[in-house]
């Protein structure tokens, strides 16, 4: 059977949290491999986790001080693994920024046909089919490659369960004689889930705030409201721009896509761009003083209120469940 | 030096934007503009060539008749000329194809330095950047919030997932910038009426030396089978606060089993 390739980032040494339904993914199309950039002498143990995770063969270019080079370490390293497993049914990647970079460059390498930030893949008759949303899930799109070996970048959160265990052989690459020209990288500001929140992209609950919330200092009962539920925290771009909260936080069409089984806006107003970034959680709730705000035409449940009255006592009467 | 920006036109997205179920392509009919995105992208090309003497800003954009609109916002910002790729051949790219005739367009110019959008309100593959390297073997500096160019280098910080990276180049390089780099200028009247004058060159698939079997739809690298628009949600309850508020939503979420 052919290899489905995915590309694994490492977080410090461990395989990042899309690593499992990636694998899973990938077993659907073909037989799960993955690939790794580690410095030389490293691959053992990472080796070992990934078969757990469902990769049978585990291809490792050793590189060293990869990680000071931006994106052109992983091409070499997924153009060295299409050529060592012969066959090749698709290459998976998750839609990070630097994940999906090396998949569209390894694209234009191997002549593949790109496919980005799909919600789904399956194999059928007519080959492997590709699920994305197009405008912030106001249309689903299916589509499949015409010509070359698809290339998809999937989604963080989008595809359940796992593979089954397997081997995790290691199969050392040749990448040598790699020419591409490469940025360095010179320093590295990055919390690794230094919060106990969950990730925006992951998480099953999140709560945002826009700028109703009205100060940085205030935008913290956004967080509150975070916390007692278990979910991230999100935020409009009204929100960020105001220096509320982190850019990275943003949801919507220039910022992150979420689809949450709950969604809380709290003070937005709920402009067509936030929309096509959060329209497709499955329950919508809305805290907003203004009736006429837009945000309560996708609303599953809204409250015409002050926030900074309807929150606390929110926040209140969920501890008290919880307890 | 030698700047190229690059743009796109692509439905306003304050607009009902769809998808053609005919052509299973976006619905281009409705009001079109400059990607946000790139009126930053611009400002950024523009704010390398304040600092550096000498320096000149050529826009370059694919796209239909139409899209010479936006090559004249950018010239009326302060760009100096540009390059409009436009063939009927060309209809229904893909981002390989689009990087292909984007990168054959780039190739003769000698642009040490070429600004993109981190990705497109649109298409949102956030491909093409990344993909136009590659072809053009540059080093890429991509979702840049900080840019700084100097005689030889390129340094600004990467926007990452967790954070943010410095990182660095030597010249050439192609760089993508995030919504965060700069406020776009306004153009002023003079800037309007400059631009009018200003030369663009318009190129077609002999002018890019493209085969014609490698472009457009019927070639594209990937077919769409199917497009469906996404149910209506139906009315959700909606309540004045009338004190209870936090209270009564606590309860809808707990029915839910949501908490
Ligand atoms: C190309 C483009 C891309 C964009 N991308 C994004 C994007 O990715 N994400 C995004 O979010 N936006 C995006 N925007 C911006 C978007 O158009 C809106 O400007 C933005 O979402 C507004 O944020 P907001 O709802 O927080 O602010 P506002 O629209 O100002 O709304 C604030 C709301 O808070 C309410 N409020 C105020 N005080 C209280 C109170 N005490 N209690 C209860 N409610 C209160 C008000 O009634 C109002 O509805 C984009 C715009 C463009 C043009
Ligand atoms: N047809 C095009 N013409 C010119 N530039 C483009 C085109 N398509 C994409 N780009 C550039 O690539 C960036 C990212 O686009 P995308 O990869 O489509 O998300 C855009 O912001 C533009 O700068």
């Amino acid at each position: 059977m052919a290899y489905a390739l995915v590309l694994v980032e490492l977080a410090n040494g461990r395989p990042a949290a899309s690593t499992g339904e990636l694998l899973a993914a990938a077993a659907r199309l073909g037989e799960p491999a993955a690939v790794i950039v580690v410095e030389p002498g490293t691959a053992g143990e990472v080796a070992e986790s990934l078969g757990a995770l469902g990769a049978g063969t585990v291809f490792v270019a050793s590189i060293e001080n990869a990680d000071t080079l931006l994106v052109t370490p992983q091409v070499a390293a997924l153009q060295a693994a299409v050529l060592a497993a012969g066959e090749v049914s698709a290459v998976l990647v998750g839609n990070s920024i630097d994940s999906r970079e090396a998949a569209a460059r390894l694209a234009v390498r191997i002549g593949g046909a790109f496919q980005s930030d799909a919600v789904d893949v399956t194999a059928g008759a007519a080959g492997i089919l590709v699920t994305q949303q197009a405008f912030g899930g106001s249309f689903t799109v299916t589509a499949r490659a015409a010509k070359g070996t698809p290339v998809i970048s999937l989604r963080q959160g989008s595809v359940d369960g796992t593979a089954p265990a397997a081997a995790g052989a290691i199969h050392e690459l040749e990448v040598t004689g790699d020419t591409a020209v490469g940025a360095q990288v010179t320093a590295r500001h990055e919390q690794t889930q230094a919060s106990e929140r969950p990730s925006l992209q992951t998480a099953d609950i999140v709560v945002s705030g826009g700028r109703g919330l009205g100060s940085r200092e205030k935008f913290v009962l956004v967080e509150e409201l975070a916390d007692a539920l278990g979910a991230a925290v999100g935020a409009s771009r009204a929100a960020v721009d105001a220096g509320y909260c982190e850019h990275n936080m943003q949801v919507g069409q220039t910022g992150v896509t979420v689809s949450p089984n709950l969604y809380i806006a709290v003070g937005i107003s709920g402009a067509i761009q936030h929309r096509a970034g959060m329209q497709s959680a499955k329950t919508i709730v809305a805290i907003n003083k203004d009736a006429d705000s837009p945000i309560f035409d996708v609303a599953d449940f809204g409250v015409v209120g002050d926030l900074f009255t309807v929150v606390p006592q929110l926040i209140e009467a969920v501890k008290a469940r919880k307890s | 030096m030698k700047i190229a920006v690059l743009v796109k036109e692509v439905p306003d997205t304050w607009g009902d934007r769809r998808i053609d179920p005919s052509t299973k392509r976006v619905d281009r009919k409705g009001d079109l503009v400059i990607d946000e995105i790139n009126e930053k992208s611009v400002e950024a090309a523009l704010l390398v060539k304040e600092a550096n003497a000498g320096s000149e800003v050529t826009v370059v954009t694919m796209g239909p008749s139409s899209a010479l609109a936006a090559i004249r916002k950018a010239l009326a910002m302060g760009a100096d000329n540009g390059i409009h790729i436009v063939d009927d051949g060309l209809v229904g790219s893909d981002a390989m194809q689009t990087s292909a005739a984007l990168a054959a367009a780039l190739r003769p110019g000698g642009f040490e330095l070429i600004i993109t959008g981190n990705e497109s309100t649109d298409g949102r593959t956030a491909a093409v950047p990344a993909m136009l390297a590659e072809r053009l073997g540059l080093a890429q500096l991509t979702f840049l919030r900080t840019l700084s160019v100097t005689g030889d280098g390129v340094t600004g910080e990467r926007m990452t997932d967790e954070g943010h990276l410095d990182v660095r180049a030597s010249l050439p390089a192609l760089v993508s910038v995030t919504e965060q780099i700069a406020e776009a200028r306004f153009p002023n009247f003079r800037g309007i009426m400059a631009a009018k004058k200003k030369k663009v060159e318009s190129l077609g698939l002999a002018g890019l030396g493209l085969p014609a079997d490698e472009t457009g739809a019927e070639n594209s690298w990937s077919v769409v089978e199917d497009v469906a628009p996404r149910p209506a949600r139906s009315g959700g309850t909606i309540v004045k606060d009338d004190g209870t508020a936090g209270t009564q939503l606590a309860d809808f979420l707990a029915a839910a089993k949501l908490i």
